[in-house]
């Protein structure tokens, strides 16, 4: 926190001005991510008294799972298309439409499946759970809970943040499966790609544990990130209707951001050379 | 209640589709499956050098997809590398002198051995050994051999 005191002084020097509003921005930053920090240890304090109420991460599982399902697969499913697509056109040229399998199968296993079904998760449960949390900041449902000697944390944020880390690895793998099938679709059914080639290829060159079981460790951690930055930018939104909005605006573009760079800085560690 | 038990059922059915999408992924998609080589019948087969032919590579006869291959080892003995093939057991007529060659499926295709059969009565049984083969075409070794007879001329 800047010095109030000091207030008056800098702002007869407006060379030091920006550099005031730079440091603010800073320890703005720092303080938010310490805050965030503080947030998720005692959601995880909170964990072990979640797991005997197992029906009301039950119903957040429905919530962001389910109800995401139908989007995370017609996305798949256009991706899949589109990939089979898109990569048959270059690869004809070399007369190696029988990489087309392999192609398909590991952009989408490595990097589509895991990251697209995060950026349409934060879109569309991530939203949601801000939105919600944030709304009951607002009509201070929360507080009432507090009276009521119910830790918020506990019986509101606990089984969301739970929920969405289960929820996340079994949307990207079907969202792989299904994408998988479109480019099969499009690909073997409507380009006429030979279906031997296209499935041995495709085992010959996708690894189980080097790609697959990598995709899946992404996955969980694209859902701990974007449920966690979610909660807590509900749990800390302004408790008005602008902030709420605010709140959920945050929550969506913090968590792409946070998937986008999260995939560059894994995809370095599981398959880059150094 | 009911809509809790409505909610419940559709959660299990959820968790049932990544199930089998994940299965999907470890059998179809990547090299989880161990082929099961006891079924069908057996061949093996000797190369000098077998380029870029790999565990699971097509096995065609007359182009038409007829096995693949099962396992590729060394032969400290011989110098040779050694492929197992499983081919479909529905075909299990080759002839004794039939021949086994690694060809490339376009300029940039994968690599798959082609077996042609030749003229005797005898067959191949299971486990039988190939014994004409022609390896793989290892584009530098052509090269070289070609530049090496256009400076003997």
């Amino acid at each position: 926190m800047p010095a109030r005191g000091d207030a008056g002084r800098d702002a007869s020097v407006p060379s030091l001005a920006w550099l005031r509003r730079l440091g603010r921005r800073v320890l703005a930053f720092c303080s938010r991510l310490g805050r965030a920090n503080l947030f998720i240890l005692r959601v995880l304090a909170g964990m072990p008294s979640v797991i005997p109420r197992f029906h009301l991460v039950m119903a957040q599982i429905y919530h962001v799972g389910v109800l995401s399902l139908a989007i995370i697969v017609f996305s798949a499913l256009n991706v899949g298309m589109v990939l089979g697509l898109q990569m048959y056109n270059t690869l004809v040229n070399f007369d190696a439409e029988s990489a087309l399998g392999p192609v398909v199968a590991l952009s989408l296993v490595r990097e589509l499946g895991p990251v697209v079904a995060a950026l349409l998760f934060a879109g569309r449960a991530g939203s949601a759970l801000t939105a919600e949390i944030g709304l009951m900041k607002a009509t201070e449902q929360l507080s009432s809970m507090e009276m009521m000697a119910v830790d918020p944390v506990r019986r509101i944020v606990a089984p969301r943040l739970l929920a969405g880390v289960l929820a996340m690895p079994l949307l990207a793998i079907i969202f792989c499966a299904v994408g998988i099938g479109g480019g099969y679709f499009v690909g073997v059914g409507l380009l006429g790609v030979d279906e031997g080639a296209f499935w041995s290829q495709m085992q010959d060159q996708v690894d189980w544990s080097e790609d697959v079981v990598n995709g899946i460790i992404k996955s969980v951690v694209f859902g701990v990130v974007v449920t966690w930055i979610a909660v807590f930018e509900g749990y800390e939104s302004e408790p008005t209707a602008e902030g709420v909005s605010r709140a959920t605006t945050r929550s969506v573009v913090y968590a792409s951001l946070a998937v986008l760079f999260l995939d560059f800085v894994l995809t370095a560690l599981m398959f880059g050379a150094f | 209640m009911k809509q809790k038990d409505t909610m419940e059922i559709m959660v299990g059915l959820f968790v049932l589709a990544a199930v089998a999408a994940l299965f999907m992924l470890a059998m179809k998609v990547s090299n989880l499956t161990t082929l099961n080589e006891d079924e069908g019948y057996v061949l093996y087969a000797r190369f000098d050098n077998i380029g870029g032919l790999k565990v699971m590579s097509p096995v065609r006869a007359g182009g038409v997809l007829v096995g693949r291959v099962v396992a590729i080892e060394y032969d400290q003995d011989r110098f040779e590398a050694r492929v197992k093939m499983a081919i479909d057991p529905r075909y299990d007529r080759f002839p004794r002198d039939t021949t086994a060659s690694i060809f490339t499926a376009g300029l940039l295709g994968e690599q798959y051995i082609s077996l042609e059969a030749g003229g005797e009565e005898a067959y191949l049984g299971n486990g039988d050994e190939i014994r004409l083969t022609q390896s793989a075409f290892i584009l530098e070794q052509v090269l070289g051999r070609l530049f090496y007879d256009q400076a003997a001329q």
